[in-house]
């Protein structure tokens, strides 16, 4: 049994019988191998790598974020900034938060900016929307992945508030799943997020409903 | 139990020139003792099943699941009696050892078999023909390649239709419930018969076809295949 | 099934016939179950008929599942010094009882003094052991977050799927609960009006409470990170808002490498909803100085898990993914829903899970639950043989029981019947003389069998038997004998 000292739980008992269990239970499939050379060996005949055109990768991307209901934009470098202002007025958006870090050329003039500076849950819930950057996006699954690093910032950012905006640069862009695993491994201790499309539900009669908990509404900048 | 179908696998093998033999000795497959638990019992059968069809250059079975059960099965209970000799002598028989249909698509090429069938059929695609032996649409090829045959597609024709072996009548009130959406299904299409590379399956169907007096008949593939023009049907 | 404080356990549910006899007598669960598994298997035949790979991915999710379990000594072990090194702290349960006094001892440390709460994550691992039941008795309230959790909680209802754990419910039967439960008289039936009035509900618990409870998809050995995948972002907020973070999982949850990730999260949405991808997967590792909770706790729970790892047959269960797909394509699933599996496990991976997880003996009529028509093993994404493992666990039933019963007694004899051509005969003639009183000639002056007693009545009770051949094939055979040509 755990024994409780204090609030502070001692389980070790507990862990040396399952250890032992785990392991009497693999006596008859032991592998004198190496666990790695046993891993190595796995057999990965899945598609790696991308099939695709660049232009078609982004495509799909675009059609595969729109089937999830997010608003999506492609638009040059320069022009940034006026595709956000115009997203953002069409919300009626005006006061905004960001992630520090956020590249100030994206962000259009005439919109009230707050750096987030680790405000509360219900704080955060005061704002019309949120503004980030984003790591990688997955044109086959229509997916982003944000992470914990300047211009994304903590993942409470691009939750609690309502409306979010995401600015996705066409070299982030990939077309399958294990490019973009292969491009986070080298930070995959970050806190790490997936999303597809707004928040959605379909545990009633198996209707796709857009919005729950999650931000309900979601702007895409595909930045060339 | 199907005198016709077995009747049925010699009339249409002799037609296309070949040899048909029935070792006496055999009786069955194990299936029924082996899925409902009694392994112990199914052992035994295995030594028999290759005692008897050792020596034949094909051997064809009319029934998907008793393939299915061999096929799947036999090797892991070779291995379970630890009879070295046994095992190789199942591995060496079981690619000899064919559905009948997948025996004239597969091991003969063929999807014609000069079969005259004048009515109105459907096809279940019994589910160990389906998923454990991959018979896809050979059966639905050769019924196509029927003369006279009006083949009418069944609603959902992947789906059990409920038999299961001994779950018919362990788990009867669930089983009756999948055979109810089967027999509506085939009753849907309009069709006079329906067909099967499966007695079991067609048992099951048949039971509850004569049970709600329906008049529509269950009839193996190879009862299909064996007809010629010049039958009385 | 409804009332307060029940839970589904299996020693002390019906057995499955029984069960499943209730809920066929309830056509309007039966008409939910049915659409909302058409609608998921529609869905995902469509999402998988997309990937030109999908055969491949189930090989590689295979594989890396049975290496893990094969190595999950060690992986364990480095899943637990890499959440160390990452500021969490991981706990060890024998059994569900011990998991549920970590969990319940650490709520009561970090939550509120005053009033003890707790947001959740829904968990199948929690709803394994019962937990919250568990937490209501030291005092701690539980609030289910997840959208077919909270109609559940809210309607003192049982899971029936593993993924749509409120399949059973229809939008009126919700709207009920809801307006009842949530004091909102005037709410609409819409699927958004619902969605909408769960939002507000749980939305201020979101900001205020300050400690989650969550299970996990994903343990990552390789960085002691946790995976998640969920839809509606009440995940997100749970794993993100609170000061106190406590995840249960079971041992049988690791990965090797960050990855096999890529693998994973290909196969688990696009089986389990039908989805290209969850709209939501969180990953994170250990505690990271301002993003989310400050305290992250990791129960490891075996629960029989090394005992399922023991049975060279049964192990594979532990590859299971929990995607639920094996419960949309199942038809006796269709037909009865979750609870008549009498455990939060339930379809076909229930059918196998349950009996292994708990004491077979509780559990014996589970594993013939199951026509083994192998459409669960056709679309499981890690191709657990479910039908092989079903007929591994009737063998044991079998052997648990003994052979003195009826059913045993006549499986011997059939068994004696079929080792001599002789015997075989005999019973064939034997059959036709001992069915001839309940033989009837129907209007074609076939004879059939409308009556059967005892075991084989079931056979009877929707199903006529035609009568024995006359002529066996073998008699007929041996009039005619072999021609050559």
């Amino acid at each position: 049994m755990a024994t409780e000292t204090n609030g502070v739980i001692d389980t070790s008992s507990a862990r040396q019988e399952i250890l032992r269990w785990i392991r009497a239970a693999n006596q008859g499939v032991a592998d004198s191998q190496p666990v790695a050379q046993q891993w190595d060996r796995i057999e990965r005949p899945y598609r790696r790598s991308a099939t695709r055109s660049r232009e078609e990768i982004l495509e799909l991307l675009e059609d595969r974020l729109r089937d999830y209901d997010a608003n999506v934009v492609r638009t040059a470098e320069a022009e940034v900034a006026a595709a956000a202002a115009k997203m953002l007025a069409a919300r009626g958006h005006k006061r905004l938060l960001i992630p520090g870090g956020l590249n100030p050329a994206w962000l259009p003039a005439g919109f009230d900016y707050v750096v987030d500076d680790g405000a509360s849950p219900a704080a955060l819930d005061g704002f019309d929307g949120v503004i980030t950057g984003s790591t990688v996006a997955i044109a086959l699954t229509g997916s982003v992945v944000l992470q914990n690093v300047p211009g994304q910032g903590r993942r409470a950012v691009s939750l609690v508030p309502d409306h979010h905006l995401c600015f996705v640069r066409v070299e982030d862009v990939v077309e399958t799943v294990p490019e973009a695993f292969d491009r986070l491994k080298a930070t995959s201790t970050l806190p790490t997020t997936f999303f597809a499309g707004p928040s959605a539900t379909a545990d009633i009669e198996m209707t796709r409903i857009k919005g729950v908990h999650g931000p309900r509404f979601l702007d895409i900048i595909l930045v060339e | 139990m199907f005198p016709e179908t077995g009747k049925a696998v010699v009339k249409v093998l002799e037609r296309l020139g070949h040899t048909v033999d029935f070792p006496a000795g055999q009786t069955c497959c194990g299936q029924m003792h082996w899925n409902t638990g009694y392994q112990a019992e199914a052992l035994p059968l295995v030594g028999r099943f290759v005692e008897q069809f050792r020596h034949a250059e094909a051997v064809v079975v009319p029934s998907s699941s008793c393939v299915a059960m061999m096929r799947d099965h036999y090797p892991k209970m070779a291995e379970e009696i630890g009879d070295r000799k046994l095992i190789a002598e199942v591995a060496e028989l079981l690619p000899h050892v064919y559905e009948f249909s997948e025996f004239l698509t597969v091991r003969l090429g063929l999807k014609d078999v000069g079969a005259y069938y004048p009515h109105r059929v459907t096809y279940h695609a019994s589910c160990h023909g389906l998923r454990n032996l991959g018979l896809g649409d050979g059966p639905l090829e050769l019924l196509r390649a029927v003369k006279g045959i009006d083949l009418i597609q069944i609603e959902n024709m992947e789906q059990c239709c409920g038999f299961g072996g001994t779950f018919a009548v362990k788990n009867a009130d669930v089983s009756s419930a999948m055979l109810a959406e089967k027999t509506t299904a085939v009753l849907n299409t309009g069709a006079e018969a329906c067909t099967a590379c499966d007695n079991s399956c067609l048992m099951h169907i048949q039971g509850a076809l004569h049970r709600q007096r329906t008049g529509v008949q269950t009839v193996h593939l190879a009862e299909i295949l064996a007809g010629s023009e010049g039958d009385v049907l | 099934m409804n009332s307060e404080n029940s839970v589904l356990d299996p020693k002390t549910s019906p057995t499955f016939p029984i069960a499943a006899r209730a809920t066929l007598g309830d056509t309007q669960l039966r008409k939910n179950v049915r659409h909302a598994t058409e609608v998921i298997q529609n869905k995902r035949a469509r999402v998988v008929a997309e990937m030109p790979d999908w055969q491949q991915l189930r090989e590689s999710g295979r594989q890396i599942r049975q290496h893990t379990m094969a190595n999950l000594e060690t992986y364990l072990e480095e899943f637990e010094r890499n959440c160390i090194r990452a500021g969490g702290t991981v706990h060890w349960a024998r059994d569900g009882e011990e998991a549920k006094r970590i969990v319940t001892t650490l709520a009561k440390t970090y939550a509120s003094q005053q009033n003890p709460e707790v947001i959740k994550i829904k968990s199948m691992t929690t709803e394994e052991i019962h937990l919250n039941v568990a937490l209501e008795a030291a005092g701690v309230k539980a609030y289910e977050t997840d959208l077919a959790e909270l109609i559940i909680q809210l309607g003192h209802d049982q899971p029936s799927h593993i993924v749509v754990p409120a399949l059973h419910k229809n939008r009126q039967q919700i709207r009920e609960i809801f307006q009842r439960e949530m004091n909102l008289p005037e709410l609409g039936e819409k699927p958004q009006d619902l969605a909408d009035a769960a939002r507000k509900f749980l939305r201020e618990k979101f900001l205020r409470v300050n400690t989650a409870v969550s299970g996990a998809n994903f343990l990552i050995a390789e960085t002691g990170g946790v995976c998640i995948v969920e839809s509606e972002g009440n995940g997100r907020m749970c794993l993100t808002l609170p000061e106190t973070l406590i995840t249960i999982a079971g041992i049988d949850k690791v990965l090797p490498r960050f990855e096999d990730l890529e693998v994973m999260l290909q196969l688990l949405p696009r089986s389990a909803t039908g989805e290209r991808m969850n709209p939501y997967n969180s990953i994170w590792t250990g505690v990271h100085a301002g993003d989310g909770p400050k305290n992250f706790h990791v129960v490891l729970m075996d629960n029989a898990r090394s005992e399922v790892l023991a049975d060279s047959e049964g192990r594979q269960t532990l590859n299971c993914i929990r995607c639920g797909a094996c419960q949309n394509a199942c038809p006796v699933y269709r037909q009865t829903g979750g609870h008549a599996y009498g455990s939060v496990y339930a379809g076909p991976i229930g059918a196998i899970l349950t009996p292994q997880l708990q004491q077979l003996h509780h559990a014996q009529s589970l594993p013939y639950a199951s026509s083994l028509c192998g459409a669960c093993y056709e679309v499981c994404p890690v191709k657990i043989n479910i039908p092989e493992v079903l007929i591994h666990l009737r063998n044991k039933v079998v052997k648990q029981k003994g052979p003195l019963n009826p059913e045993a007694l006549a499986m011997k004899m059939a068994g004696t019947l079929f080792r001599s051509e002789r015997r075989f005969r005999a019973a064939q003639r034997l059959g036709r003389f001992a069915e001839t009183p309940l033989v009837r000639r129907d209007g074609s002056g076939d004879g059939w069998i409308g009556w059967l007693p005892g075991l084989l009545g079931g056979w009877t009770q929707v199903r006529d038997l035609r009568e024995m051949p006359k002529e066996t094939f073998r008699d007929w055979w041996e009039k005619r004998g072999k021609r050559g040509n």
